[in-house]
């Protein structure tokens, strides 16, 4: 126990005294969460629209003010012809492109359905199917009021009335959404590099040599590399809480030591994964590159951007071995559902689990020969 | 206290390379014992294979009774190593070094201070300074302190005086005698054959194998070849020039300030006149050869050039 505490103190000091990581230790955890939870977003927000108007008529410029009265919509001005829209998209100067056929308001006037075409950028196809609904939401909404307008005693009520009623979240606000995730991201990153580069760097340094000559055993060695960027890592998690509440907003619903408890366990498995990463490398270089590349699969199976449910069947179960997904999901439902252990009992034992295996494997890879 | 070594037939292979051919050799207690070979011949991997950190593909290495396949915790207990590459941390200060290889050995800086005194006094100034910024010199003599504070009864030295300067070479071997008279056994490797006459026994180590094993004084009397001292003026170009004498000169070396040769079944007469007539053709004057008294150098490059 006491070298165990040696080997803390020496790694401290290295991590204390090294002036370009500190920095990066706690500086840049706080930038990502509070530029990554601004931006990382799939509201559509500033569809650019240009309308072709035919019909330069009352009843188009209606609904072109309907438009460009939303707060959806940047409207980007009038295009005399289709092409000359067209080409506007082809440059991504608009997204979206509103036609409005001839002989619109006389159509609707005489009864015959007149025309609207929308156009748009499908390139980023839920971008385009959401802004298409946006679209085709305020055209129904103008149906409705010609059909008032014209017939006030008209029935216009849908025969079943949905009330939609949003629960933990009840302003979709997606920032809300997008932070318990963020701060997972971020100690997963810090942990990860901090461990797998640690180790790894001895070796290049050649300190492990003489460390290696020593009868510090296994474990204590391996103990001494991962406590202190557990701490940190978890020091880490503390400051992203408190950004969280005072600077998003959201506080954490469910218990906090909970919360601490989950991110312990987890960080001990990521923490092992980066050192055992760095056992099985003999650069710096070589443990970088494997760390990003389990990092970034792991990111983006994790169901941080994409819900893990519309993924195809085989990439779920890879999720099995994936314990980023596990802790934001169980981060999710701590922070903003307030669930309780027995809500994610499940994915706490594979966390428990994958830390205790890992763990082991990477004690039993460190050999103390060269 | 120390131990004695015992060496059995060891081999090692690394993929095709066979660093260590059948290699025995006994190292009795308290000796300060010396491998002398170029880069390549070995010397770490022999080290290596002692302080347990390599698993020799046969034969077998005792420390004292310890076997270092089966027994390597305690050996490492009783073991300090100096690698070649200087090993300790870089960012830590001398001081925090040195407590931390005490710490990790159960032992304090204060408590084995006397152990160290010798050495640690030299860079003890500078105990505030990072390990990174330190000179070659005072680099070793770290290492040398954070090697010995736990009271090794084996010392192993890779190298030690490798890319340091003579005057600190020097030193550092003067510490290394007073440190055996404490008891301990010194194994320590060098590539500079100079040092080979400050060792007790030295082994010449080539490929592997050793050329041979004895104290510097007896390796001397064994040689048996002539031995001849020459210099003239113009130093620059000599070896050149002589490479094209031929008959009867096996070897020419630089040898400090002038180059010896060896030469087969000829007196000094004959030597003489051979390259007075090839070094005057070629423009040298004060020509003067005369026969040398063989030193350990002369044998060993004698012994490398047999095999």
């Amino acid at each position: 126990m006491r070298i165990i505490l040696y080997i803390l103190q020496k790694e401290f000091i290295q991590v204390f005294r090294d002036k370009t990581m500190l920095p990066i230790i706690f500086v840049i955890p706080i930038f990502q969460l509070l530029i990554l939870s601004y931006t990382a977003t799939f509201e559509i927000k500033n569809v650019n629209l240009a309308v072709v108007d035919h019909d330069k008529s009352v009843m188009s410029s209606k609904i072109i003010s309907k438009f460009s009265g939303s707060a959806f919509f940047n409207f980007k001005g009038n295009a005399t012809t289709y092409d000359e829209a067209v080409l506007s998209l082809k440059r991504s100067e608009i997204d979206q492109i509103l036609v409005i056929e001839q002989n619109f308001e006389k159509n609707l006037r005489s009864g015959q359905s007149p025309h609207i075409q929308i156009a748009t950028n499908a390139i980023n196809g839920s971008a385009a199917s959401l802004m298409s609904a946006y679209a085709s939401s305020i055209i129904a909404d103008f149906n409705r009021e010609i059909i008032v307008d014209e017939n006030p005693t008209a029935n216009v009520g849908l025969p079943i009335n949905a009330q939609p009623t949003f629960w933990y979240n009840p302003e979709l606000n997606y920032i809300t959404y997008m932070v318990p995730g963020i701060l997972v991201l971020l100690v997963t990153v810090i942990g990860m590099f901090l461990s797998g580069m640690n180790l790894v760097k001895e070796k290049e340094m050649g300190t492990i040599e003489q460390i290696n000559v020593t009868p510090i055993k296994k474990y204590q060695f391996i103990t001494g590399k991962l406590v202190p960027f557990w701490i940190i890592a978890n020091v880490d998690l503390a400051i992203g809480l408190l950004i969280a509440y005072f600077v998003f907003s959201i506080p954490v619903v469910g218990s906090l030591p909970l919360l601490f408890g989950v991110s312990s366990v987890y960080l001990v498995a990521v923490l092992s994964l980066g050192l055992l990463v760095s056992t099985m490398t003999n650069t710096m270089q070589q443990s970088m590159f494997i760390s990003w590349f389990l990092l970034v699969i792991f990111i983006m199976m994790s169901g941080l951007f994409t819900p893990v449910e519309s993924m195809p069947q085989w990439a779920q179960n890879i999720n099995y071995i994936n314990p980023v997904a596990y802790f934001i999901k169980i981060n999710r439902m701590i922070m903003l559902k307030g669930s309780g252990f027995a809500d994610f009992h499940k994915e706490f034992y594979m966390l428990l689990v994958y830390a205790v295996s890992v763990l082991s494997f990477a004690i039993m890879r460190y050999r103390k020969r060269v | 206290m120390s131990v004695s070594v015992h060496i059995n037939s060891i081999e090692k292979k690394f993929e095709k390379v066979e660093a260590l051919k059948k290699l025995s050799l006994n190292i009795e207690e308290g000796e300060l014992f010396g491998f002398i070979g170029p880069d390549g011949s070995g010397k770490t991997t022999l080290f290596r294979l002692i302080t347990s950190l390599l698993i020799p593909d046969g034969g077998n290495i005792k420390v004292g009774e310890l076997d270092s396949e089966t027994d390597f915790r305690e050996i490492r207990k009783i073991t300090g190593y100096m690698p070649g590459r200087f090993s300790l941390y870089h960012d830590l200060s001398v001081e925090e070094n040195l407590n931390f290889y005490a710490s990790i050995f159960n032992t304090t800086l204060k408590k084995n201070y006397h152990l160290i005194k010798d050495v640690y006094e030299q860079i003890e100034p500078f105990k505030k300074r990072k390990a990174g910024a330190l000179s070659g010199g005072m680099k070793q003599k770290l290492a040398l302190s954070c090697a010995l504070i736990h009271k090794p009864e084996l010392l192993i030295l890779d190298e030690p005086t490798t890319g340091v300067d003579a005057v600190s070479r020097k030193e550092f071997w003067e510490l290394l005698k007073k440190m055996q008279k404490t008891g301990i056994t010194i194994l320590v490797s060098t590539p500079y054959m100079d040092e080979a006459s400050l060792c007790d026994r030295v082994a010449l180590m080539q490929k592997g194998s050793l050329l041979a094993l004895d104290s510097p004084e007896n390796i001397v009397k064994k040689y048996d070849g002539d031995l001849w001292q020459l210099s003239s003026s113009n130093m620059h170009t000599i070896i050149a020039d002589l490479s094209e004498v031929g008959s009867g000169i096996k070897n020419i070396f630089r040898f400090g300030e002038k180059v010896h040769i060896t030469s087969n079944g000829l007196n000094l007469e004959e030597v003489k006149s051979v390259i007075t007539e090839e070094l005057k053709s070629k423009g040298h004057n004060n020509i003067i050869v005369e026969a040398a008294k063989p030193q350990i150098e002369d044998c060993f490059l004698d012994l490398m050039e047999e095999n």
